[in-house]
């Protein structure tokens, strides 16, 4: 494709680009907030949280598979079944997070650094090694249950679908009530707190642990619904999306400033953003390359993010 | 300070030195015995190819009871000897396919065992580049059932130092039982003519396999009168391809060419097509002719849009007669079941046309089976007639289009050049 394709009109294909790229933002963004979330509090970069996405994300094609749905059939059936995986993908990627802080990470908590990041990095291999079990090496089709129909009109230039519809309308409400919770409930005014200064919050009677186990789950929650967007968006999950997804999410959360959660949003949709429209006036095969250049111009002249300097609070 | 004897260094010199004596290896072999090794990724996304491949293989050995009665030409001295089949992994479970550190070991392996006479192998061209310089300086047969690349055995194909930089003895020790992709590339495109394609769209994996037949594709669109809107490689590593086939249907091609393999996404490839509301179809190579094609795309995006692949030579359910039926008739009474996938086909004729090369050396000795192999003319094989050319390559040039019906690949029609 030559650089700057000659089309009829530049700007709805820029339009076109541009919803497109928000659309697979707003994904990445929902993974970020766990990596983001879980650094402003406990400052551990936890490297199993993209296999999480990935465990949930083959909980929700199990579920399908038991009751046998392959393809889209009757629209409240599968609606009521979509609901059900996202339940179940939530509860069980917040309750696999909150296990592997309990279990792992909290007896290092008072250890060097470098202790539980290692034990980080050895939970995410385990756990790719338990999808690589549960699904096989190869990809595996996930049941395309969503009309791939223009909302708009089919001869329309702009086109927008129920899935781009769905990513929207799961990613936007939870990053809502994500920042609602954070800025307006005692607990996410004692989640800000530890994140600023964690001893100072324990001397003022907050129990950290629960703060810990909070955003844990929280976390966990955010991939389990990410993980069932996912495979309803690009209907192909494999075990190896959780390091690829993950890559890019902690890419968004050093973006945008790890620790920082509006950060974390704008560094996603800013990789969504260059994705999209990389592929378009670059070269598809481009795309990744053009991520991390990006990040890197950006770090030279930001080191701590987008956004990582100008609040001080981190969560 | 005195000197000190340290307990568990000595246990370490200790079971070096015995390893050492005991890891010794016997350069002799076993004078009865002939072993023939496979080199194929194993373990893997290509499993399920491999699989029958090794059934195809093991049936050529089964057939004759694992063993092999020959007649040395020179001497007249009737021998028989035993068969011994070693499966070797090139890929590992981490990978998720072939590796080039397995591929050598194996590789070495092969070279280093006295008793090996020959190499079934490789299922990845890639990995074929990586092990024929090892086997060539070995004098070892090497056969593959699966390379494609058409320069591992032809100069002016590829790089300028192919393929000699393959064959450091001077000497061909490699061949192949699987028409090439050149010819794949070409008959892909004929076959898109016929089906009334004017417009193509050309989009490649940027691997050795894919790259090489996508060329090949936009290389012979003009001659059967097809314009070429567009070619592009995609990073396989990436999970969706929306933008860009947002971008390739603005251009409205009649069809997409996609040089590549299931592994490198091209049932996601599909996906995305529906997704953004193509409704043209898509081909591909022999690479995507396969079932795990059908499981990654889904059955419902396949009723969707026609997908089309080519194979380089004939698939099971064009096998009705002669000895190709009589393949499927033998591999299916020892495995329950009819070959899942065509490879199988190509697994058995290495196999055979290595037994034939060994029956014709009449002795166990590198140099003279790899000289009888490459002799072989007009073998009657399970794919037809053929013979080996000056390269090693297969002169059989029939392939063939399929075509997914109802979950499954379908035999569309038989592919071949028009008559010069």
């Amino acid at each position: 494709m030559p650089l700057f394709a000659d089309t009829p009109d530049p700007w709805l294909t820029l339009l076109q680009y541009v919803i497109l790229g928000l659309t697979k933002g707003s994904l990445f963004a929902l993974i970020a907030l766990g990596y983001t979330m879980v650094y402003g509090i406990v400052e551990l970069i936890n490297f199993a949280h993209g296999n999480v996405f990935m465990l949930g994300s083959f909980v929700a094609l199990t579920i399908f598979g038991l009751v046998g749905v392959e393809k889209a059939g009757d629209p409240f059936q599968d609606a009521a079944l979509i609901v059900a995986c996202f339940v179940a993908a939530i509860v069980f990627c917040g309750t696999l997070n909150i296990a592997v802080d309990r279990v792992i990470y909290k007896p290092l908590r008072n250890a060097p650094k470098l202790a539980p990041l290692v034990s980080a990095i050895g939970v995410a291999y385990i756990f790719d090694n338990v999808g690589l079990f549960w699904g096989g090496p190869q990809d595996v089709n996930f049941p395309n249950l969503l009309p791939d129909a223009n909302l708009f009109d089919e001869t329309a230039k702009i086109r927008f679908t129920a899935k781009d519809l769905m990513v929207v309308g799961v990613t936007v409400p939870l990053m809502l009530a994500l920042t609602v919770f954070v800025k307006f409930t005692s607990l996410g005014t004692a989640m800000r707190a530890t994140a600023q200064n964690p001893v100072a919050a324990q001397l003022m009677g907050i129990n950290t642990e629960t703060v810990i186990a909070t955003t844990f789950a929280i976390g966990g929650a955010l991939a389990g619904a990410a993980s069932v967007t996912y495979g309803l968006y690009v209907n192909t999950i494999s075990y190896q999306i959780g390091f690829q997804n993950g890559l890019y999410a902690f890419t968004a959360a050093v973006l945008g400033g790890i620790g920082n959660i509006p950060g974390a949003v704008l560094g996603a949709l800013i990789i969504g953003l260059v994705t999209s429209l990389g592929s378009f006036y670059v070269g598809e095969r481009w795309t990744s390359a053009l991520v991390f250049a990006i990040l890197i111009v950006i770090l030279v002249f930001r080191p701590s993010g987008l956004l990582g300097s100008r609040t001080r609070e981190k969560v | 300070m005195p000197f000190r004897v340290s307990v568990p260094l000595v246990l370490v010199v200790a079971f070096v030195a015995v390893g050492l004596v005991a890891g010794r290896r016997d350069t002799r072999g076993r004078p009865d015995v002939i072993t023939i090794v496979s080199s194929l990724p194993r373990s893997g996304s290509a499993r399920g190819q491999t699989d029958v491949i090794t059934n195809g293989i093991k049936l050529a050995f089964h057939d004759i009871g694992y063993k092999l009665d020959v007649t040395d030409p020179g001497t007249g001295e009737k021998r028989t000897f035993t068969l011994e089949y070693l499966d070797l992994d090139d890929a590992t479970a981490a990978a998720g396919q072939w590796t080039i550190e397995q591929e050598i070991a194996n590789a070495n392996q092969a070279r280093t065992d006295p008793d090996v006479m020959a190499y079934i192998g490789t299922y990845n061209s890639g990995a074929a580049k990586v092990s024929m310089p090892i086997l060539n300086r070995a004098g070892i047969f090497m056969v593959s059932p699966a390379n494609t690349a058409p320069a591992l055995t032809r100069a002016g194909e590829g790089e300028r130092h192919e393929p000699m930089c393959y064959r450091p003895t001077g000497v061909v020790n490699f061949a192949r039982v699987i028409p090439t992709d050149d010819l794949q590339g070409e008959l892909s495109v004929l076959w898109a003519r016929d089906l009334g394609v004017k417009k193509i769209y050309i989009l490649d994996d940027n691997e050795v396999y894919g790259g090489g037949i996508a060329a090949v594709v936009k290389a012979k669109c003009p001659k059967y009168g097809i314009t070429v809107l567009g070619h592009q490689s995609i990073d396989s590593k990436a999970q969706e391809f929306t933008p860009l086939m947002t971008a390739i249907k603005a251009m409205a091609p009649d069809l997409v060419y996609f040089g590549g393999t299931t592994q490198t996404k091209a049932g996601q490839l599909l996906k995305d097509m529906v997704k953004v509301g193509m409704t043209c179809p898509m081909m591909g190579p022999d690479g995507c002719f396969e079932k795990a094609m059908i499981d990654s795309a889904g059955k419902d995006t396949l009723e969707k849009l026609p997908f089309y692949a080519t194979f380089g030579g004939l698939p099971i359910d064009a096998l009705t007669r002669g000895k190709g039926k009589e393949f499927v008739d033998k591999y299916t009474a020892l495995y329950k079941a009819p070959p899942a996938d065509a490879y199988a086909t190509y697994g058995y004729e290495a196999a055979l046309v290595t037994l034939e090369a060994i029956r014709r050396a009449g002795k166990k000795d590198r140099d003279a089976i790899r000289v009888a192999a490459l002799a072989v003319k007009n073998f009657e094989g399970a794919t037809g007639t053929w013979s080996f050319d000056e390269n090693g390559d297969t002169t059989n040039q029939t392939m063939s289009g399929s075509t997914v019906v109802d979950g499954a690949f379908k035999f569309s029609r038989a592919l071949q050049l028009p008559a010069k």
